[in-house]
């Protein structure tokens, strides 16, 4: 089993949580992990990027060659397109289509979704909106990961575990909504994609 | 036992408190921060009542460092690069003094300067010093340099470096606790003259450094962090420093064809670096940092065989090393399939919604309106990003506590009005000094002092100037009341806060104005530890 993946987004939307529930199902079946973060001034709204490297073997470096990545899952349709060089050619770019306009000059967000739409493996969709309709907003995190499951390699009960324990201390409510949303995003890539 | 999976920073935080520390100093400052956030965070739950409260700045964290060394106690010192420069005083000196119990001193640099002013090389500053460095390649050696550090430094009876960059200390990786030792006892040094550097002890003690020279390498040539891994293709024999082997084995598929000298404790094994010379064609010098290494092998005259790396242009003269500077290096580039598309625009970071630096950025500039090209001289925090639109409100961002001092001088250069912009914590740290040189000699300057109740930068640690000291300080410092003022940086007082600026910058002598308001991101990290206690 060998997984590169870029997780990226905005500093403050939390993309380092997605990896936290990875991280928890990858090591419970005793898989190898890396995953780089940026800490630091760039956390302040700017863009940010995490590398997460799961195998079965040893990982030797903390970051991911260019054009080996298999999965990029975005959490902002701008982001997505800025670690492209990381994708492998038939890499899966994943992500949110909801855009966060914190800059003066933030382009065309059709030109941004023709851009993401070059990219033959896409899944574009609302992650905001789907969060909400199944639970909160505040869960748009899960329904990334949920749409980016099929890509990630892991036994999807794996990964319904973590979700479990990563919201354990919060109570059964906060657990319930966050598997719903995520089970509603995995059940939507499963249309788009077939996969 | 079980596996963490911890940040580098975090592994050496376990690996120093399953080493037995009494203590750890330091000063935040990315990429070293994590490190003493998480001895804060799990240190009592993990039974290990140990030292940790931040300290003012970098040189004091390592003089108490020292302190409690001189005890005969363990203490890890961590800091940031340029923290170092801080510290230097104290460091150059404590490897003349030497050490009683261990002082393993932890100095995280930031080749790229993610989120730094330059990208200086702390290996330089070990040499310098003739101290022994350790260089970490993973978490795991990360934890367990901790133990083996302690051991060297009082084998040694010196400080010991321990450097890592920002990629180690900001990835995290599974690691596996070893043996829990426990406090060292209190043992103060039996020599009473080790600590005295008076003229006569200090050469003393500077001729033994340098006669334990020897001693240090020969301990490198024989230290199990010193690997050289010989590989059939002699054309090229390689040379990598810290972490700069795992990007070698990444790009090889595993180990490399070529013979590997990796270089992980210093000082230089030369005996190592003599072999792989003889063995091989050529060398490729791979460091993750300056190209430190790399001059000396190349040295004044030309070399006896062909030299690559940073000087050559094989690597990139700047930056941290990747799996594809290194790939290329090899000639085991790769194309990207995808490039970036040209609708893609920059995100810089960005003070938050609801920062009070903003407001002060607002009337700052409303008072700044009546001169022309008016100049603010600023520091290091969040408020450096004042500089970018939509404030564009400071001039300069050089070391913590420049803005009061650079103010000064450009004052005394005939520059009016003269302002500097400062933070709470950065005030602390290095500002005091330079307000006492301004009060000393009256000079014309007014300094703004954002006091946001934290280190906000880093992440939000406590500072020496929080719960509202720094009012006290200043008047202390000589600042005369009627010129200190304390104001709220609301954006709807920005008409009142700047006729106070107004009047100040009319004053021809030293003003402070405190622009006090708690940062947005600390304040609703304390209400959220709040509930959690009600």
């Amino acid at each position: 089993m060998k997984l590169d993946m870029i997780i990226a987004g905005v500093g403050g939307q939390g993309i380092l949580s997605i990896s936290a529930i990875i991280a928890r199902a990858a090591l419970k079946d005793g898989l190898h992990m890396k995953q780089a973060e940026v800490h630091g001034m760039a956390q302040r709204g700017g863009a940010v990027q995490s590398h997460l490297r799961l195998s079965d073997r040893p990982i030797h470096s903390d970051l991911i060659r260019q054009g080996s990545a298999s999965l990029i899952l975005a959490v902002e349709p701008m982001e997505s397109l800025r670690y492209l060089p990381f994708l492998s050619r038939d890499g899966w770019l994943v992500t949110n289509s909801r855009p966060v306009e914190n800059i003066d000059k933030y382009p065309d967000i059709i030109e941004v979704q023709e851009a993401i739409e070059q990219v033959e493996r896409h899944v574009l969709f609302d992650a905001d909106a789907l969060a909400a309709e199944h639970g909160t907003r505040r869960c748009m995190n899960v329904a990334m990961l949920g749409a980016a499951t099929p890509f990630i390699g892991l036994p999807e009960a794996r990964l319904e575990e973590a979700i479990h324990d990563q919201f354990a201390e919060k109570g059964e409510q906060v657990i319930a909504v966050n598997l719903a949303v995520y089970r509603a995003a995995r059940q939507l890539v499963r249309e788009l994609t077939g996969q | 036992m079980t596996k963490l999976l911890l940040l580098g920073d975090e592994a050496i935080a376990q690996g120093a408190l399953d080493a037995g520390i009494s203590g750890a100093y330091g000063y935040p400052g990315t990429p070293s921060t994590e490190i003493i956030t998480y001895i804060q965070e799990v240190g009592a739950d993990q039974g290990r009542k140990v030292h940790d409260i931040w300290s003012t700045n970098e040189k004091t964290a390592l003089e108490e460092g020292l302190g409690m060394s001189y005890a005969g106690k363990r203490a890890l010192v961590t800091m940031k690069h340029v923290g170092l420069n801080v510290a230097a005083d104290c460091f150059m000196n404590a490897a003349i003094t030497g050490v009683n119990g261990g002082l393993l001193i932890l100095v995280a640099d930031d080749p790229s300067m993610h989120s730094s002013q330059n990208e200086q090389d702390s290996r330089f500053f070990a040499k310098f010093a003739m101290i022994p460095l350790l260089e970490p390649h993973t978490q795991q050696e990360a934890y367990d340099m901790m133990r083996y550090g302690f051991e060297l430094s009082e084998a040694v009876k010196l400080p010991v470096m321990v450097r890592v960059t920002t990629r180690l200390c900001h990835s995290r990786a599974d690691v596996v606790r070893g043996e829990v030792l426990p406090e060292k006892p209190l043992s103060l040094s039996a020599d009473r003259a080790q600590f005295i550097l008076l003229p006569g002890n200090a050469r003393r003690n500077y001729a033994a450094l340098i006669a334990r020279q020897p001693a240090l390498v020969e301990r490198s040539e024989s230290s199990r962090y010193n690997e050289y891994i010989d590989g059939a293709d002699k054309r090229l024999g390689i040379l990598a420093t810290g972490i700069a082997v795992n990007y070698l084995r990444e790009v090889c598929d595993g180990e490399s064809p070529h013979p590997v000298l990796s270089l992980r404790q210093y000082p230089v094994p030369v005996g190592l670096i003599r072999r792989l010379f003889e063995e091989c064609d050529e060398i490729l010098v791979m460091e993750e940092g300056m190209p430190l290494l790399e001059e000396q092998l190349v040295g004044l005259l030309p070399p006896a065989k062909a030299i690559h790396g940073r000087l050559d242009g094989s690597l990139p003269r700047t930056g941290e090393l990747s799996p594809d500077v290194v790939g290329t290096a090899l000639g085991l580039g790769t194309e990207p399939a995808f490039t970036v598309p040209g609708v893609v625009a920059m995100r810089p970071p960005k003070l938050c919604t609801g920062c009070a630096h903003a407001g002060t950025y607002t009337f700052l500039k409303q008072a700044l309106a009546r001169y022309e090209d008016p100049r603010v001289l600023s520091d290091i925090g969040c408020y450096t990003l004042g500089a970018l639109s939509p404030y564009e409100a400071i001039d300069s961002c050089v070391d913590m506590g420049a803005s009061i001092t650079m103010a000064k001088g450009a004052s005394d250069a005939g520059v009016h009005p003269a302002i500097a912009v400062i933070g709470d914590s950065t005030f602390t740290h290095s500002g005091i000094t330079g307000l006492l040189d301004c009060v000393l000699e009256g000079s014309n300057v007014t300094i703004l002092i954002l006091d946001n109740d934290t280190t906000a930068m880093t992440g939000g640690q406590d500072s020496a100037g929080m719960s509202g000291r720094i009012d006290q300080i200043c008047l202390g410092l000589g600042v005369e009341p009627e010129h200190l003022h304390v104001i709220d940086p609301l954006p709807r007082l920005a008409d009142e806060n700047a006729e106070v600026l107004v009047r100040e910058l009319d004053y021809r002598g030293v003003s402070v104005v405190i622009c006090r308001r708690v940062c947005i991101q600390a304040m609703n990290k304390r209400k959220k530890e709040a509930k959690l206690q009600a």
